[in-house]
């Protein structure tokens, strides 16, 4: 008996439900996302056809979304290393036979469960009162602030997360390959760029990917720690695709414009990683 | 050598103590504030409570009703708790079908599905938001619906790859036992997918709990989930801002937080490091 002949007309009771809310959710809103790019539109029902004027308008209007985009990408660049460096040492040393490792471990990736919103506001609120406390400033007076803020935040948030991904890489080097290098004599820079970093290659090329994803796409963190405070200079690109839709007049086409560039932009390098990590598969 | 390595550990463990505690600061800061009077908090926010500056917990029985805060925790735990079980139970089916129905529309919906995983939320949130209007899906029940939709990437990309794994004998001994496919599901398939359906499910469950901007697009106003009564409380106009109150409310939006990850640490991070694969 064929399962795949047998279970093909029970589709309306296994797949539907899923397809249905597939096409509800994703499918419908993503095609009329991608046809009202180019058009002018205040609801979807009044949409007429401007080509790609929306597109010119993003980048021609003003200079918030190059703004955006160039706050995006260094928040991104900056924040990428210092998390991937970070939570790479924190798995070198808890994977090492210390005391309370696993306390360690579930502190470190407690707020890895805390969302966004909240998250901003924690931070807010103690970045504020330190900035008070040191130099009656808050985190509006400057946008090195909002940016230095905005990275120490993710470094919090996301460290913990990339530690347990590291730990789980470090785990699987099998014993004999630390042994050889042992005899070998190898001491502890060795050994980590010759060895370990080696051997957990596939980890870290998913960390750098999901870090880098996850910054990019940064929008509640952003929102609750300075809302792009002093005058948009702390806006990333989803702050600023939000804002263009729901707070300037008639600017619906525009802000879809813009998220279809930002859509694309987050395919391509999703799109890299996937081959990097192909390429490397078959290398090992 | 041992001497070194002895040494090495205690330094260690001392390094890691002090980072740990580092690490606590934010969340203790916040604790320790929710029980100081408004006056101290932007005063004196390091200070732990004294004599003085103690209000016992009126912050929490002030802050919390005047935001009407706890019927946000309640839909929260409604909208969560109810999309997380659908998700579960659509997607995994939807799985089985796809990972063993060979047909081209199977394919289509594969890749279309995984194709979703990359689009960031941006991208569909305005026309979403129209589409759960449209159909009158725009209240709690309803963006159940949306979340199994949007939410269904994830989960059917990773139960698809674990029912591959199963040996497809099993099944066809079932049916050929007579067994009709809704009872080979939920007696044979179901049963062995059910550790990737507690990771799923973690997953899914710190997506949503924690999700903002789509429940604020998609819900009519008069609901309200913990993100945007939070969001609202700091934004909207509720006159001087009581900043105890405000301390009160986040400590209760992170305590439900704490105590899942109390029960459900192994799973949850064995969760994320199996969520980690979508990459």
């Amino acid at each position: 008996m064929q399962v795949s002949k047998y279970l093909r007309k029970w589709f309306p009771l296994f797949a539907l439900p899923t397809t249905l809310a597939f096409i509800l959710a994703f499918v419908v809103p993503f095609a009329m996302g991608l046809y009202l790019s180019f058009t002018k539109f205040t609801t979807v029902t009044n949409s007429q056809w401007v080509g790609v004027s929306n597109y010119v308008q993003a980048f021609s209007e003003n200079k918030d979304f190059l703004n955006a985009l160039w706050f995006s990408l260094r928040f991104t660049v900056v924040s990428a290393i210092l998390v991937n460096v970070l939570a790479f040492a924190l798995a070198l040393a808890l994977t090492r036979a210390l005391k309370g490792t696993n306390v360690f471990r579930a502190i470190f990736f407690l707020p890895n469960l805390i969302g966004g919103i909240v998250l901003g506001y924690v931070w807010q609120l103690l970045i504020n009162a330190l900035l008070g406390k040191f130099f009656s400033q808050d985190l509006t007076y400057d946008s090195a602030y909002g940016f230095w803020g905005l990275v120490i935040l993710v470094n919090w948030q996301m460290i913990g997360y990339m530690m347990v991904i590291y730990i789980a890489g470090i785990q699987n080097i099998s014993a004999d390959v630390i042994e050889a290098a042992d005899i070998d004599g190898a001491s502890f820079w060795p050994k980590l760029i010759h060895v370990t970093i080696p051997m957990v290659a596939s980890s870290v090329t998913i960390c750098v990917f999901l870090t880098v994803a996850n910054c990019l796409k940064l929008f509640d963190q952003n929102l609750a720690l300075t809302a792009g405070a002093p005058q948009n200079q702390t806006e990333g690109l989803a702050l600023n695709i939000f804002r263009t839709f729901y707070l300037i007049r008639n600017h619906q086409g525009v802000g879809q414009a813009k998220a279809v560039i930002f859509f694309v932009f987050v395919a391509v390098i999703a799109f890299l990683q996937l081959r990097a990590t192909r390429s490397k598969e078959l290398d090992g | 050598m041992k001497e070194r390595n002895k040494a090495f550990n205690v330094v260690g463990f001392l390094a890691m103590l002090v980072l740990a505690i580092i690490w606590l600061v934010p969340l203790a800061l916040i604790l320790m504030n929710s029980f100081k009077g408004n006056l101290f908090i932007s005063q004196s926010p390091f200070a732990l409570p004294n004599d003085a500056s103690y209000v016992g917990t009126s912050n929490y029985s002030s802050g919390l009703s005047k935001a009407n805060f706890f019927v946000a925790v309640g839909w929260s735990f409604f909208i969560t708790i109810a999309s997380v079980a659908v998700i579960i139970l659509v997607t995994s089916m939807a799985a089985w079908y796809i990972a063993r129905v060979k047909a081209w529309y199977t394919s289509v919906l594969y890749y279309l599905l995984v194709f979703s995983m990359i689009v960031p939320f941006q991208m569909v949130m305005f026309t979403m938001s129209k589409v759960a209007n449209m159909t009158h899906l725009d209240n709690p029940f309803g963006i159940i619906v949306m979340y199994a939709g949007f939410g269904a990437g994830l989960s059917v990309f990773i139960f698809t790859g674990f029912v591959r794994s199963i040996p497809i004998e099993i099944e066809e001994a079932a049916m050929i036992d007579g067994a009709s496919a809704w009872k080979v599901f939920f007696r044979v398939i179901f049963p062995i997918l059910r550790p990737t359906a507690i990771t799923i499910a973690v997953l899914n469950a710190m997506w949503i709990w924690n999700d903002y901007l789509l429940p604020t697009l998609v819900l009519t106003t008069g609901y309200k989930t913990i993100p945007m009564a939070v969001q609202q409380y700091m934004t909207g106009s509720y006159g001087r801002k009581d900043m105890g109150g405000f301390m009160a409310m986040l400590v209760v939006a992170i305590i439900p937080i704490i105590i899942f990850y109390l029960f459900g640490q192994k799973y949850i991070i064995k969760g994320v490091a199996a969520g980690a694969v979508k990459g």
